[in-house]
């Protein structure tokens, strides 16, 4: 389970980076999506993956008897995601309004600002 | 978009769900669930109910802009987070219970109340944003 | 409990932040609430402040979770000066903001946004935790995204693409790092951590991990090779909305990179070595960036480029004078570039253009306003005794103990290079003849502004002018505030018995 974990964030990471540096406007919020989720996914490998052990006490003892999922990474990885959600639902919204005012989603037409004026 | 069938049973399935994502988000202490969930559940019965209906409806189903609920969510939030400082002189944020549970509901306390204003956030944020998409396109 | 200080900042900005969003259709009372509580948000900076300072550092556990378990929020005396220059710088912005940005900007929230930012600010130089920090990142880099897009003009949105693309990349790094660390320690409170990773054995990973986060945090604070990001995007939103992200944006990245290379990530010679380089580096292209460019604001941006290689090198020389030299530095970088990107507005509403090839004549028509500017301008510089000369002196000295003279070169060629910048901008923005510019139907020209908007624009520059002279002339307290936060962020046991408790007593 953790050796094609470690695959797949190899490949979201890769697969986003080769996004990002493509031109177009679209890929690059794939990308960043891509990168986002891979990191996700590298939190909750690293958190160590414990199956099937959630991390309650039983109501007769007083602590942990047994090895338990850790409970943070998933709080991390929550948070992250909903982080993202409001991060992508405005890169999208900011990729629309760039389309329809710069006429183009070619990253390499988007030079105005760095012009020299 | 506006087949019959859709139509007919978003009717239906409005109040549905927003039953759901209210005991989502009531569950969301002990079990999965919570306010973020919840939220995005009734968020999406309003999407739902956009899609069959048209966006103008659905406006006036809602009766106010979504965006005022941000606001209000945020408040509660806010309260709820303040209100042990305020109540008993502890550290922002600690949860404070009422002792005894109530019917339907479990224990009540400062995190539920945060939980809802989380839930009303994500309302008057997700319509807000599909809302604007959804009205430029 | 007095802990319940720390947290105040926060709050303060988080409640004004949801009163704003509540009376989102009335822009008088928004201006109302803004202006209030941004001198609020002073006092209560002040409060905290002084508490720190006569009592210490103060901690509080959010939640009353014990740490290193739950969230901690700790303010030292370097967070409880950044928490002020927050608020001061603030309460300039937020003034100059409501005398300059336009109606049609604030109706979309402008204000409730501006004080989103600065919450997340002070929930970033507050937190103890190195997750609650990517959080209180994000709240920031959000509130920012839409500053800089509010307003939706061509160059606004392609900078804003620029801007918001390479501030992701950074985060999501940050997060990497983080995951990496928690992977490493199984823990995230930074005074835990900075325990636990001096107990790791294998050196390579953390090094791996600390050069994640120089990146990281060093996108934001736009060190050498990260920098691209910046010069493409501050100078497109309103000058308002620059002198909030000039002044404290990359700062944050700044205080994150002392904060963590302080406190977890210490004494690597390796790591020191690449700091000081890239130090170095960031000086050097920075000054050479400002040269070439011929719009007031770029020039600007390169500037804080240029100096934010001061801080660094601060950090990278890692002893006391040195890190208490680039606290100072921070202190008066703050205020004289939030003031900076004010002076460009006031230039831009003088004359409608921010080119220096048609500018000029400025002195001849308005001398009393020139004076007013010409405090910011020069106090970049560090003319002694204006206040960019004393981190200088002392991060200079700190080079000659080490012997790096290649470091005083920098220095020295980015000194030279910023004094020739504003020199040049003073003859030909000031002194130059003016040309007879073609009016702009329909520009709010300074001249025909009401009395009210006009002290709204100058206020604040002089208010931060004020500042910045007193941080000259009064370099004697600053700088004994800058030595004992300088001695408290190499000390780091002092924070890490303040929030962990007495470690000795624990078995």
């Amino acid at each position: 389970m953790e050796f094609l974990l470690a695959i797949l964030i190899g490949l979201l990471y890769a697969s986003g980076l080769y996004m990002m540096l493509r031109r177009s406007l679209v890929k690059l919020i794939i990308g960043l999506i891509l990168l986002g989720n891979g990191a996700n996914l590298l939190i909750f490998l690293l958190g160590r993956i414990t199956k099937g052990k959630p991390p309650i006490i039983p109501e007769e003892s007083k602590f942990f008897l047994d090895a338990y999922a850790d409970p943070v990474p998933q709080a991390l990885i929550l948070t992250a995601i909903v982080i993202s959600f409001g991060l992508q639902s405005f890169a999208i919204v900011l990729i629309k309004r760039a389309y329809k005012v710069v006429k183009t989603d070619d990253l390499d037409q988007m030079n105005s600002t760095d012009e020299f004026s | 978009m506006k087949t019959i069938i859709l139509r007919t049973a978003s009717n239906y399935l409005l109040p549905l769900l927003l039953l759901f994502s209210i005991f989502i988000l009531l569950r969301g202490h002990y079990l999965p669930g919570g306010g973020f969930v919840g939220g995005l559940i009734a968020s999406i019965a309003f999407v739902l109910h956009a899609f069959a209906n048209g966006l103008e409806n659905t406006k006036n189903l809602i009766k106010m802009h979504p965006g005022f609920l941000m606001p209000v969510g945020l408040l509660v939030a806010f309260l709820a987070g303040v209100s042990p400082a305020l109540i008993s002189n502890l550290p922002f944020m600690t949860g404070i219970w009422f002792p005894e549970p109530l019917a339907v509901i479990g224990m009540v306390g400062s995190a539920l109340f945060f939980d809802i204003g989380v839930y009303l956030v994500v309302i008057g944020v997700s319509l807000t944003i599909i809302f604007t998409i959804t009205e430029s396109a | 409990m007095i802990q319940h200080i720390v947290l105040y900042p926060i709050i303060v900005h988080l409640l004004l932040a949801i009163l704003l969003l509540f009376s989102w259709n009335s822009i008088k009372i928004q201006k109302i609430i803004s202006a209030a509580g941004s001198v609020l948000s002073l006092l209560v900076a002040i409060w905290l402040f002084s508490t720190v300072w006569n009592e210490g550092t103060l901690t509080i556990q959010a939640g009353n979770w014990e740490a290193p378990f739950g969230i901690t929020f700790v303010a030292d005396a370097f967070a409880a000066t950044m928490v002020l220059l927050t608020a001061i710088s603030g309460i300039a912005v937020s003034y100059f903001s409501i005398g300059t940005i336009l109606k049609a900007r604030l109706k979309f929230g402008y204000l409730p946004i501006l004080h989103f930012l600065l919450l997340g600010l002070n929930g970033a130089f507050l937190t103890g935790d190195i997750f609650n920090l990517y959080v209180w990142f994000e709240i920031i880099i959000i509130s920012s995204f839409v500053l800089i897009t509010l307003g939706g003009e061509k160059k606004q949105l392609e900078g804003a693409v620029k801007y918001f693309t390479l501030n992701i990349f950074a985060s999501v790094i940050f997060l990497t790092a983080v995951a990496v660390l928690y992977g490493l320690t199984g823990s995230l409170n930074m005074a835990d951590l900075s325990l636990k990773v001096a107990a790791i054995e294998n050196r390579g990973l953390v090094e791996v991990t600390a050069i994640l986060f120089l990146i990281g945090f060093g996108i934001k604070a736009a060190i050498f090779p990260l920098y691209f990001w910046l010069p493409a995007s501050y100078h497109t939103p309103p000058p308002a909305v620059s002198a909030v992200f000039g002044g404290l944006l990359t700062k944050v990245g700044v205080y994150a990179l002392i904060r963590v290379f302080t406190l977890i990530f210490v004494g690597d010679a390796f790591l020191e070595t690449i700091i000081l380089t890239l130090a170095g580096l960031t000086l050097f292209v920075g000054a050479i960036g400002a040269l070439v460019q011929n719009n007031i604001s770029k020039i600007f941006s390169y500037l804080i480029i240029s100096h934010i290689g001061f801080m660094i090198l601060g950090l990278g020389l890692y002893t006391e004078a040195a890190i208490a030299g680039a606290i100072f530095y921070i202190i008066h970088d703050i205020v004289v570039k939030t003031n900076l990107f004010m002076v460009s507005g006031l230039i831009y509403r003088l004359k409608g253009t921010m080119s220096m090839k048609n500018l000029g004549g400025i002195y001849a028509k308005h001398p009393l306003l020139s004076l007013l500017m010409l405090v910011p301008l020069f106090s970049v510089v560090g003319i002694p005794p204006l206040s960019g000369f004393w981190p200088k002196l002392s991060l200079i000295t700190e080079s000659f103990k080490i012997e790096n003279y290649w470091l005083i070169g920098a220095i020295i060629f980015a000194t030279f290079i910023t004094l020739f910048v504003i020199a040049r901008i003073w003859a030909e923005v000031f002194w130059k003849e003016g040309k007879k510019l073609p009016t702009i139907q329909n520009f709010r020209y300074f001249h025909l502004l009401k009395l009210e908007k006009k002290i709204q624009i100058l206020g604040p520059i002089a208010f931060l002018a004020f500042i910045s002279l007193y941080i000259g002339f009064g370099a004697e307290n600053i700088q004994q505030l800058a030595e004992r936060v300088g001695t408290e962020l190499m000390n780091n046991q002092l924070y890490i018995e303040s929030v962990l408790g007495n470690i000795k007593e624990q078995p």
